[in-house]
């Protein structure tokens, strides 16, 4: 039950508490740029939510048997050509050239899949697929993972990967959503012409980073109800 | 695009000088292209971070400039984009490292945003747009001129927030003891306030109608002077 826990709160903290664009900035470009119209805002975070699974899946695995430190792969090799089995092997600084790899290579794969399978779903946000290589949120939520994998004696396990993959893909999904909604009705305001385009989108997205701000110290509230739920 | 055996004949596109001074402002990176913004907002909360991040990117951004530049003439269509990936990769890892072991408390404050410099757009636009095209010495004085104009927009931003929200600058009090600090400014919300104004103060500025109303305020204020 803690695990559950524990895997809860990860996902509320990547979707609401720490969203990913409105607490860490990242997928900005999106976000600014394809938000006039809600559906394809929709699109465009659903699209984002299947990747950044995907590649943190992907990445997960290459972190856990290879990358990370005391990783089992590079040891066995190490062993095989006849090194010791006290050597701790760390490969963590090739990292960053692995992962922009794996993102690239998924991406590519996923629009090739999905073009060929499910023909509906690629017509929905397939034109978005080739765009997200470069979208900082994939290889943020990946980073983050990273981060959790240094330590030995409490490594992130996929469960906890993939619960803030799909919490940061969805926690984006609602501020883009909820941006091209403002933004809709925004294009029948009287906005002063030096404030058109990003800058009147800046300025809604601050306040809406402030109603964010507003979800702090919620974890604390949905430990004790979740707590006594599942007792 | 040059062939191979015409390395004689001039290359088409800007010269060497335009591509520098077009980096600075014409086509400042932050302010006229709004290009790597995730940097932009989230490490500008004091001046120091952002400084730190501008050379960093500078460095990364000059070094894959070079790289492409020299390797133009090898890189296939299709590939291309995933060449310019893994170069700027390649640099983001060393520009990491070496934050790391000489400044490790800023590089413990950057956190992510080091190796979020490998997707920052600015970077590949730039490998995309001038060094995959043109040649070593106009590659480089784009990627001065580029890592300049990056530079200046990530200190203005740092500096209203940072005069604002603490009251310093580069860590020196320049605001009277009795300011209020504006929290609000240092916290992501005064990150996307801050940058929505400064990009209409710019707008307004480059407007034809502005300009010359500041222009004539200018002459109006010199000759009443004299």
């Amino acid at each position: 039950m803690e695990t559950l826990t524990a895997l809860i709160l990860i996902f509320i903290g990547a979707a609401l508490i720490n969203n990913f664009v409105l607490h860490y900035f990242v997928g900005i470009c999106p976000f600014l740029g394809v938000s006039r119209r809600v559906d394809t805002a929709f699109g465009m975070g659903c699209a984002v939510t299947f990747v950044i699974s995907i590649s943190t899946l992907l990445n997960w695995t290459f972190t856990h048997f290879i990358l990370r430190p005391g990783a089992p792969l590079p040891a066995w090799v190490w062993q095989s050509l006849g090194g010791s089995a006290q050597t701790q092997i760390d490969l963590s600084v090739l990292s960053y050239i692995i992962y922009i790899f794996v993102i690239a290579s998924s991406v590519q794969f996923v629009e090739m899949y999905v073009r060929r399978f499910f023909p509906p779903l690629y017509k929905s946000f397939g034109v978005f697929l080739p765009l997200i290589t470069t979208n900082c949120a994939i290889l943020f939520a990946s980073l983050e993972v990273l981060k959790h994998m240094q330590d030995s004696t409490e490594l992130w396990g996929l469960p906890q990967a993939l619960a803030l993959a799909l919490g940061g893909g969805i926690g984006f999904t609602l501020a883009i959503a909820l941006m091209a909604g403002i933004r809709e009705e925004l294009d029948l305001c009287d906005v002063p012409r030096a404030l058109r385009g990003a800058g009147i989108a800046l300025i809604v997205a601050g306040i809406m980073a402030m109603a964010f701000m507003g979800f702090t110290g919620v974890e604390k509230g949905v430990e004790t109800a979740l707590g006594s739920l599942l007792r | 695009m040059s062939t191979e055996g015409t390395t004689n004949v001039p290359e088409e596109g800007p010269t060497a000088l335009e591509r520098f001074i077009n980096g600075v402002l014409p086509e400042n990176p932050i302010y006229r292209q709004l290009l790597g913004m995730c940097p932009t907002l989230a490490v500008t909360n004091a001046m120091k971070p952002a400084v730190t991040m501008a050379a960093a990117t500078a460095f990364v951004l000059i070094c894959s400039n070079i790289m492409v530049s020299l390797l133009r003439r090898l890189l296939k269509p299709h590939l291309r984009i995933l060449v310019f990936t893994l170069t700027i990769a390649t640099f983001v890892t060393i520009a990491d490292r070496f934050l790391a072991a000489y400044v490790y408390e800023m590089s413990k404050q950057l956190g992510p945003y080091v190796p979020l410099i490998i997707v920052n757009c600015l970077i590949i636009s730039r490998a995309e747009i001038c060094a995959s095209k043109q040649g070593l010495g106009v590659a480089i004085s784009d990627g001065v001129g580029m890592s300049l104009g990056f530079g200046l927009g990530l200190a203005t931003i740092a500096t209203v927030r940072e005069v604002l929200g603490s009251g310093t600058w580069f860590g020196l009090h320049v605001m009277p003891a009795s300011w209020p600090n504006w929290g609000i400014m240092a916290l992501p919300p005064g990150a996307f306030i801050t940058l929505g104004l400064l990009l209409a103060v710019a707008e307004w500025a480059t407007e034809k109608r502005a300009s010359t109303a500041l222009w004539r305020t200018v002459r109006m204020l010199w000759s009443w002077r004299h």
